[in-house]
């Protein structure tokens, strides 16, 4: 495959990756009116650092239950996850959990925001982290203005430098750009891209959005609901920037479709 | 004019007045063609009230029953805060606490006068803990349903950032809730306003309550009676008035976006 970019785009499933994330057969059953419904089936999944891997399903396929587990805010109800070999034992400032745009505290100005996780830090090199992660994500001028007087999307990059700003090895985003028009989530899905290559975060992604997932990741789960397991993985692999009309691109985002029995439906 | 027009801004400020002006005229020309000898027409009123004002009397009420109030609401609020985020916090405590808080809390505080009495004595803390009562359930009860209403979102992600459970609450949790708490704030000063006028008819000698029990028992003067009632009205509409002024405040003003 050739590229004309001149960025080094990481390949694939490179060998010698290391191992970040690995879930064991991870099994999640929840109490629904006294019935147990099992939502995550023997989930075995493993993530290489630096790795960008989509969770791709439909709504109730667990994908977002499996990704609140694997932040440690849900404890799966059997196997085991592991990042850095370590057992995940409850949420922690080293991987940070993205919320559509609703996680931002509409309380704290956008600087606010963006300073919250640095409470330890001196004030000074807290502010030298805030500017330079305002600056990152575009909002140079809005530092003092407060959540409701922003846009969606400009929400949504408060909320990637506020998670970007305590220097975490692996961001996890649910369905991030969920919420916004179309040509605003086209935009930011190409800023997510250039961040992640200048920063070489582990990222976990939660879609329900083919395109989006074929554009993004290195991997895409494939997931099916009812109980939620892993149908396929699919391996992207086209360089950065993804020419969206390229065979290649079509081929894989069909392939995807086609797994998911939507081939040709429409 | 339309009424789809934009008000201009001296009808702001015309309407309200005109409409005050047809209420007095309407209350002045009932007094005249009821001939009533008892209830005082605006004009006595206006002249009761001069002459108390003369005498200094009036000054030293308000200021009294203002003391009263900001004395037994600041107990409120700095004991109701705590104890609401507390509860709210933990919801089994607040299990255990919430049936007798229920009970507490539909008793008028003017049930609790002759209770207030026992305790404190006819005298100001009668009437100050009157205020308190009427002042601390309804912050108590709102502050446990605030802190339940903060969304899970913004808990999980005070834990993500690696918050001890006693930052999550003040840094989270509490200005997360502070814009339903800074409502029954505001409901509370206006019961405290409501509550120290009873107080005072009975446990204090001096005060708008006082002022209005005093001018009926001490020689039937309604005009003094009904210029105190408009002049408690009138400073329960300032009250509330510079409260709402702090909902504009920004770090709450994103709690208040739907009233104009």
């Amino acid at each position: 495959m050739s590229t004309k970019t001149a960025m080094e785009t990481p390949t694939t499933m490179t060998a010698s990756a290391r191992t970040k994330l690995r879930t064991d057969s991870v099994g999640m059953i929840f109490d629904r009116d006294g019935k147990s419904l099992s939502v995550l089936e023997n989930i075995n999944l493993e993530v290489s650092e630096g790795e960008f891997l989509c969770l791709l399903g439909p709504s109730g396929c667990g994908k977002s239950t499996l990704l609140s587990a694997i932040a440690g805010f849900l404890t799966p109800t059997s196997g085991e996850i592991t990042i850095d070999g370590e057992a995940v034992r409850g949420p922690d400032p080293r991987r940070i959990f993205v919320f559509q745009e609703r996680g931002v505290f509409p309380w704290l100005t956008v600087e606010g925001n963006i300073g919250f996780g640095l409470g330890k830090l001196p004030r000074k090199e807290r502010a030298q982290r805030v500017s330079h992660y305002i600056q990152m994500v575009g909002l140079e001028g809005f530092e003092k203005s407060y959540p409701h007087e922003l846009s969606g999307g400009m929400k949504q990059r408060v909320e990637v430098a506020r998670a970007l700003a305590v220097n975490p090895d692996v961001l996890f985003l649910d369905e991030p750009f969920g919420a916004l028009d179309s040509i605003t989530r086209l935009i930011m899905r190409g800023e997510l891209l250039r961040i992640w290559q200048a920063e070489r975060k582990t990222i976990l992604f939660v879609t329900h959005d083919i395109d989006e997932a074929v554009q993004l990741a290195d991997r895409v789960v494939v997931m099916s609901a009812r109980p939620g397991h892993i149908q396929q993985i699919v391996p992207i692999d086209i360089a950065h920037p993804r020419d969206i009309s390229s065979p290649r691109y079509l081929q894989l985002r069909d392939g995807i479709l086609n797994q998911i029995g939507l081939a040709h439906k429409l | 004019m339309s009424t789809m027009a934009q008000p201009r801004k001296w009808e702001y400020v015309f309407w309200p007045l005109f409409a005050t002006a047809i209420f007095i005229a309407f209350w002045h020309y009932t007094v005249v063609w009821t001939a009533t000898k008892i209830f005082p027409s605006p004009l006595e009123v206006e002249r009761g009230f001069a002459e108390l004002t003369h005498k200094g009397v009036l000054y030293h009420d308000i200021v009294d029953s203002l003391r009263r109030v900001a004395v037994g609401y600041l107990a409120a609020v700095a004991i109701g805060i705590p104890l609401g985020l507390m509860l709210g916090w933990y919801p089994t405590v607040n299990q255990i606490v919430n049936p007798v808080v229920q009970i507490l809390r539909p008793i008028s505080p003017i049930a609790w006068i002759p209770l207030a009495i026992i305790f404190f004595g006819v005298g100001d803390y009668a009437a100050i803990f009157l205020v308190f009562l009427g002042a601390f359930f309804p912050i108590v009860v709102t502050c446990v349903a605030a802190v339940s209403n903060v969304p899970l979102i913004y808990r999980r992600a005070g834990r993500n950032f690696g918050l001890t459970p006693a930052r999550i609450l003040s840094r989270v949790v509490f200005p997360a809730a502070l814009p339903q708490i800074l409502v029954s704030l505001r409901v509370a000063l206006g019961i405290g306003w409501l509550v120290v006028v009873a107080g005072e008819m009975i446990a204090v000698t001096s005060g708008l309550g006082f002022l209005i029990i005093d001018s009926r028992n001490s020689g039937k003067r309604y005009d003094l009676v009904v210029g105190a009632m408009i002049l408690i009205g009138v400073i329960g509409l300032v009250l509330d008035t510079l409260f709402r002024q702090i909902e504009k405040i920004k770090p709450v003003r994103w709690g208040f976006r739907d009233e104009s």
